[in-house]
């Protein structure tokens, strides 16, 4: 088994390099978003919820795009689907994946939608004024 | 045997590139708290011990894998040159959450050493699946 493990076609490299680089940078940017999300659920801070929901969405959602398309790449370099029986990894792969996009989704709409209620002038905000929300707008934040 | 250590070799990757995105997430704006502060550093301390050990004895456990060649001489190298680069981001950002300090300088001036650290980490990840020469 150990010596097997060295063996692997060149052509599954690239496929595996964004694979893991994107469950990388998704981990990282829920990670992230995590530790300013937490905070503003406390204190109620609208800087560290700007900063959870950009991290969401310029993160976690871009990098689960390039894990799971390149996840694909692998399962057709691999020829998996030509399997008569299918290994069970890869339902469980699959099913865990899809789940966590449908999670990343959602917390990245809610988190959005707690923003822009937040903002004033928002839409959604007690005193809404305009339609425009400053969760992508502004730069530094989040202490 | 290799699929534990396997599994946690690249959790403990998973550790220490967390601890890189929230670095850069620092670097591209997001002002942290010591505490969030505080969460990337422990987890790169545990990210990089981890992918160390479990790395040295996978390449030991592996038949087909030996210490001294030269794709995990090179992921040595790279690992070092990222913790170092890693440690003088720490060292100069930490002092800036003393009272007084100002942290969005401190991590605008430290900005380089991230992006350093960023390549070299990108470049470990493709020494690891490429594995060249091996």
């Amino acid at each position: 088994m150990s010596s097997l493990a060295a063996i692997r076609p060149d052509s599954w490299d690239l496929p595996l390099f964004l694979h893991v680089l994107g469950a990388f940078v998704m981990v990282g940017a829920a990670v992230l978003a995590a530790a300013f999300l937490v905070p503003a659920w406390r204190n109620a801070s609208v800087d560290a919820l700007r900063v959870g929901y950009r991290s969401l969405l310029y993160g976690a959602l871009p990098g689960f795009v390039v894990m799971r398309v390149a996840a694909q790449w692998l399962y057709d370099e691999e020829g998996i689907g030509d399997i008569p029986d299918e290994p069970a990894w890869t339902a469980i792969g699959f099913g865990t994946s899809d789940l966590g996009a449908l999670l990343l989704v959602i917390a990245t709409v809610i988190t959005r939608w707690g923003c822009a209620a937040r903002t004033p002038g928002a839409p959604g905000s007690p005193r809404r004024s305009s339609a425009r929300c400053s969760c992508s707008t502004s730069s530094r934040s989040g202490r | 045997m290799y699929d534990a250590l396997l599994f946690l070799h690249v959790l403990a990757a998973f550790a220490l590139i967390a601890a890189m995105v929230m670095y850069t997430g620092f670097t591209l704006g997001a002002t942290p708290s010591q505490g969030s502060f505080t969460l990337a550093t422990r987890l790169e301390d545990v990210g990089g011990l981890g992918t160390l050990i479990f790395g040295i004895w996978l390449a030991l456990d592996v038949d087909g894998y030996g210490l001294l060649d030269f794709w995990i001489i090179a992921a040595l190298v790279l690992w070092a040159a990222a913790g170092g680069a890693g440690g003088q981001y720490r060292g100069a950002v930490f002092p800036a959450f003393e009272p007084g300090g100002n942290v969005a300088a401190a991590l605008q001036k430290a900005a380089v050493l991230n992006w350093v650290r960023v390549a070299l980490a990108i470049l470990l990840l493709a020494d690891m699946i490429w594995k060249p020469w091996a």
